[in-house]
């Protein structure tokens, strides 16, 4: 699904991606770990089109179209969907709205009739409840005023709205007390399944815990330094990252 | 929500559409301005004596008036001898029925959107449309007639009710106010009265919609509100003018006078034709607006969507004379390529308890100016007065200038001012974040903008909000990107 | 004193003076003819009547007392803090009471004027082109200072420029003009202060050019307290290239007609404070304009000004904050706040942005308002009396302005100052 090769990008003077290499299939759910500042959060921005970020290098396939080529809204069309780190607050523009209005486009663009009013109400409930999130928080401001989890579940949901083929979550559990995780990973599960697939970028091991990956990845300076099944994952939370430091830099 | 999608589906490449010309059979004044215009004018519009005096008295005073130059926009000089004053659709002396409208102009009103025909309107809006100098035709007038409401042409209101117009043409914006409300009370030639009696709740919405069709022609319509004690009324207000190459002058007046406990609320969609990408004609949009507050517990609600003219200058007021009386101001002003806006409000505190509250959207894109210009002033007896301000720009691009001139005065020691301002650039990661999602940047940038200008937009009537939003889309196409 | 018997009063300045007139000079004059003093009409000066109250106060028909003597120190020096000091008297720079630095060049204006690095400087950046007074200023100042801080010098103590006048014998005119230029990489706090004796009118026309050499850092500190009959005009221009830091305050405690205007161009990736704080009663009539020019990207100003307005004064603010075509990545904040403590007293506020940036983060707010009746009732519940209840919400809501101060010795005076102030009279 995902073919990313020798991948180098910066921002302003600042290399960042420093040759990554990374095979994702449908079906598969990948880890990519690593500690502050590997890299981590620059990958997922550069795979959704963020235009900080300057790619130098490499090549990137999915679905076997070159994805670095694509707008980051023809990216999402293509069912690319990125759970922000810090969902942006758009005031005055509802949830509902903002959903409807991204929902449509994606449909016209997979040749689908774009939903009505009542059709789309009823797609919104059902997905509303695999996060458990409120409709009156959804009639209300794009993120305007939500809390830390209530922006993280309202990503989720909108990941279920938007039938994503790859999701890339980045650093999704970051701010989110247990409770608020064990939803969030429940909602992410519950949209698993063997045709599309989930990047999950993370520091900590926890989320893990609920959302099993069948791949991790460790990014250190801008590099994946070692790949493993998921208990490469445990390995670090009880060796911590400077293991996993020191092995690179003899490398 | 449908509509919004709608909305958005429906922006193509279109530029402004309301720019052509309807082939109507026009009688119209020779250039210029002088003491005979203005008899020709009343003449023709069959005034009794003391409203032609009225008029040139107003002339007078206007020759010895110097144009205003203070607001912030630049435009050249303006010559008044060079500008036809009055212009009418030939028909027949005042149609008593709608049967009796020629069709052409039914159906230029057709072509607008606004069904001048009533059994064809859904809606619950009676209206009153004029083409360049005089009112075409009122709706809905009968069953208004029943609740005692008169709303009518200003001419039909000065032959029927010549008391009513007397006693308050003129008590809300005198002849000497400034430039051109002068030049519009010597010259008006036509526009909507309304008058609702004491108690009466208006059941419907009512309008006047403005077309300006003629060429070189200047467009002077006076409106006057007159809400009697206890009243209610919603009035709306929108225009339109054919693309063309010169500038047109368009000053008209709005008079809205409020008694005990009545509410006024008097919304306008503006959207006169801007002048071409280089700044190649539009409309000057000169205007006087102002309500009075003149009884106790008396509100007035002014909302305006301004994203027409090549040049704006309009300041919608309210004189907050009755204790306890409020006047609130929402506004959203857009401004793209060339235009310029100096827009804002006057709020003036004379009486105990007055409340204001003052909520201004400025959107600048391209190489325009929007300038928002206000003023509070809490006078020494305005015990207790109130007012809120929130004054936001956005700016789409560098070429552009977002301004903000609030003037605070406050002479009474228990009133309390606030007054806020920002002014920032659109946000490039909430573009992201909806681009992200699927939504193109185009759109993209009408949701957030349509987010933005919110508050003011929910103040909108249903119908016209959607007309709003459209437009605002329309006028900031290709800002971005 | 009207237009013409002020121009009169230029020539006549310039006839007396022992220097030939220079071209500065003559083109400032003539702005000052075309100018006229400002009447109601103009609208920087809509609220502020100085043309009318200077042909009231200043007759132009009586001599000036240029001569005078020097009052008692300790009803002017500010003795709790070691500084330098220049002394003028009546507009006139006076050796013997002043104490200045060694290093640095710190020289009187009639004898700077023809140096090099003056005229190199002099009237670029104070504009005369349109306010009358710096027109009146630029050609016919008496005296003043030029200093001239060296690069990477770091002046250890405040230098202190007191403007003294001697009414007690006939009216006063003080027109001073200072320049001073801080090299770059150096430190510097630079205090004023005014002091009247005698109660016959004064008018003090003071403009200062301020230039900040890259890497500066400068505090510069007004502290009008002169309670006499003194009319005052005011004109400081900052000049700030990169990474410099300005810290400006105007305090205003007394005065009867006072008209400050303070603007700062930042012309490189800077960094701007603008502190204000006028606490006005009787009669007393401030004016504080300010201008923030952000000529350049990546720069940051912040402005606060406060007033508390008692009795039937007058307090007026107007700041713009201008963000030029170019000037991205600006950050520019604006507040000012007043409280009205009597049915008698006015606010004007005017704040004002322009801006032809987009990428830039600006905002301004203002308000006007009374003391919190909950919190002056939550004081009194608590067994202070009415009147320490009010002076110490006002000293809360005053003492604000002067917090980030980075000078402890000025800050403690003015701390001081303050404190009494609101104790002794509201």
């Amino acid at each position: 699904m995902l073919t990313i090769r020798n991948l180098y990008a910066r921002v302003g003077d600042k290399e960042i991606l420093k040759g990554i290499d990374l095979e994702v299939k449908a079906g598969e759910v990948h880890a990519i770990m690593g500690p502050n500042g590997s890299g981590k959060s620059t990958l997922a921005a550069v795979l959704a089109g963020r235009e900080d970020f300057e790619v130098t290098d490499g090549s990137v396939e999915y679905l076997g179209k070159n994805l670095l080529e694509m707008e980051p809204d023809e990216r999402a069309r293509e069912g690319i969907f990125l759970a922000f780190q810090y969902p942006v607050e758009i005031p005055g523009v509802s949830t509902i709205n903002f959903m409807k209005t991204a929902v449509n486009q994606v449909r016209i663009h997979r040749g689908q009739e774009p939903l009505d009013a009542v059709s789309f109400l009823q797609l919104m409930k059902e997905k509303m409840k695999l996060v458990d999130i409120d409709q009156a928080l959804l009639s209300r401001s794009l993120n305007e005023g939500f809390s830390g989890g209530e922006k993280k579940r309202n990503e989720i949901f909108q990941m279920a709205m938007l039938e994503p083929r790859l999701a890339i979550l980045d650093e999704t559990d970051s701010g989110l007390d247990i409770d608020a995780l064990k939803i969030v990973a429940n909602g992410v599960n519950k949209l698993r399944s063997k045709d599309n697939a989930i990047i999950v970028v993370t520091h900590y091991q926890r989320l893990l815990n609920y959302i099993v990956p069948d791949f991790v990845h460790v990014l250190y300076k801008g590099r994946i330094v070692k790949s493993g099944g998921k208990e490469l994952a445990l390995e670090l939370e009880s060796k911590g990252y400077d293991w996993i430091k020191s092995e690179a830099e003899v490398a | 929500m449908a509509k919004d999608n709608d909305i958005l589906d429906e922006i193509t490449s279109k530029e402004y559409e309301h720019g052509w010309t309807a082939n109507i059979e026009m009688e119209s004044a020779p250039k210029g301005l002088n003491e005979d215009i203005i008899r020709f004018i009343s003449a023709k519009k069959q005034e009794p004596e003391w409203l032609l005096e009225w008029r040139l008295k107003a002339y007078r005073i206007w020759k010895e008036m110097k144009e205003p130059r203070w607001a912030n926009v630049t435009y050249p000089e303006i010559n008044y001898q060079d500008i036809i004053y009055y212009a009418a659709p030939k028909q027949k002396a005042s149609p008593k029925s709608l049967d009796e409208v020629d069709p052409e102009l039914l159906r230029t009103f057709e072509r607008l959107g606004i069904s001048l025909t009533e059994q064809k309107r859904l809606t619950g809006v009676a209206v009153d449309a004029v083409l360049d100098s005089v009112s075409v035709a009122t709706t809905f007038k009968e069953k208004l007639a029943e609740l005692g409401i008169i709303f009518c042409s200003f001419s039909e209101a000065v032959r029927e009710h010549p008391e009513l117009v007397r006693k308050y043409l003129g008590s809300v914006v005198p002849m000497t106010d400034n430039y051109f409300a002068a030049l519009n009370s010597a010259v008006f030639s036509d526009g909507s009265f309304c008058y609702i009696p004491k108690g009466v709740r208006c059941p419907m919405e009512l309008s006047t919609y403005f077309r300006i069709n003629a060429a070189n022609t200047g467009q002077f319509e006076r409106t006057l509100i007159v809400a009697d004690e206890g009243s209610y009324v919603s009035y709306l207000e929108g225009c339109t003018a054919p693309m063309r190459d010169e500038h047109q002058l368009h000053a008209a007046v709005v008079e809205i006078y409020v008694m005990k406990d009545a509410h006024v609320k008097y919304s306008t969609v503006q959207n006169w034709y801007p002048g071409d990408k280089e700044g190649k004609g539009g409309i000057y949009n000169f205007v006087t607006k102002r309500a009075l507050c003149a009884g106790e517990n008396s509100k007035v609600s002014w909302t305006q969507v301004e994203t027409g003219s090549a040049i704006t200058w309009k300041y919608p007021s309210c004189i907050l004379k009755g204790d306890n009386s409020s006047g609130e101001f929402y506004s959203v002003a857009v401004t793209n390529n060339y235009q310029q806006a100096d827009t804002g409000t006057k709020m003036v505190h004379i009486g105990k308890n007055t409340r204001s509250r003052i909520v201004s959207k400025g959107i600048s894109a391209g190489r325009s100016q929007n300038s928002y210009r206000g003023q509070v002033h809490i006078l020494k007896r305005a015990t207790n007065a109130r007012n809120f301000s929130q004054c936001d720009s956005l700016l789409m691009g560098d070429k552009c200038g977002a301004h903000t001139f609030p003037y605070i005065d406050v002479e009474n020691n228990t009133s309390r001012v606030e007054h806020e301002a920002t002014t920032s650039k659109i946000g490039e990661d909430q573009i992201f974040y909806c681009m992200q999602r699927g939504i193109d940047e185009e759109s993209a940038v009408a949701l957030i903008v349509n987010g933005y200008a919110k508050e003011v937009l929910n103040q909108l009537p249903m119908e016209f909000a959607v007309e709003a939003q459209k437009l605002l889309a329309l006028t900031l196409e290709g800002s971005v990107g | 004193m009207t237009h013409a018997s002020v121009h009169n009063e230029i020539l006549d300045t310039l006839a007396a003076s022992a220097m030939p007139v220079n071209s500065l000079q003559q083109q400032a004059l003539q702005e000052f003819i075309r100018l006229g003093l400002p009447g109601p009409k103009n609208e920087e000066y809509k609220h502020t009547p100085i043309s009318r109250v200077l042909e009231k106060s200043i007759n132009p028909s009586l001599p000036f007392q240029s001569e005078g003597k020097v009052p008692d120190e300790k009803l002017w020096k500010l003795n709790s803090i070691p500084a330098y000091q220049v002394v003028f008297l009546n507009g006139k720079f006076v050796a013997k009471q002043s104490q200045l630095p060694q290093g640095i060049d710190i020289i009187p204006m009639h004898t700077a004027r023809d140096l090099q690095v003056v005229s190199d400087h002099l009237g670029k950046y104070a504009d005369f082109k349109s306010d009358s007074f710096t027109a009146w200023n630029t050609a016919a100042w008496t005296d003043g200072i030029f200093i001239n801080i060296p690069e990477d010098y770091t002046v250890d103590t405040p230098i202190i420029l007191y403007y003294l006048h001697d009414a007690t014998a006939g009216q006063v005119k003080s027109i001073t003009r200072n320049l001073i230029i801080a090299g770059k990489n150096s430190k510097v706090t630079i205090v004023e202060k005014w002091f009247t004796q005698g109660s016959d009118a004064v008018i003090s026309n003071t403009v200062s050019e301020i230039l900040l050499r890259e890497k500066t850092s400068v505090n510069h500190v007004v502290v009008q307290t002169d309670d006499s009959n003194h009319i005052q005009y005011l004109h400081n221009q900052f000049w700030q290239e990169a990474e410099s830091l300005l810290n400006s305050y105007v305090i205003t405690l007394s005065g009867m007609f006072i008209r400050n205007n303070t603007r700062v161009a930042l012309d490189g990736a800077c960094e701007s404070h603008l502190y204000g704080l006028y606490l006005l009663k009787d009669n007393a009539f401030t004016d504080n304009h300010t201008v923030v020019d952000h000529r350049k990207p990546n720069a940051f100003s912040n402005e606060l000004y406060k007033g508390v307005l008692d009795g039937k004064s007058n307090g007026v603010f107007n700041g713009k904050i201008y963000v030029r075509q170019g000037a991205q990545k600006t950050n520019a904040f604006q507040s000012n706040r007043n409280l009205l403590l009597s049915d008698q007293a006015v606010a004007h506020t005017k704040p004002q942005l322009e801006i032809w940036a987009d990428d830039v983060k600006c905002s301004h707010g203002c308000t006007v308002g009374q003391l919190d009746e909950d919190a002056l009732f939550y004081l009194r519940a608590r067994g202070i009396d009415k009147e320490t209840a009010k002076a110490m919400l006002l000293y809360a809501f005053a003492a604000e302005v002067i917090e980030t101060l980075p000078h402890d010795g000025i800050k403690n005076f003015l701390d001081t100052l303050i404190r009494d102030r609101l104790h002794n009279s509201f």
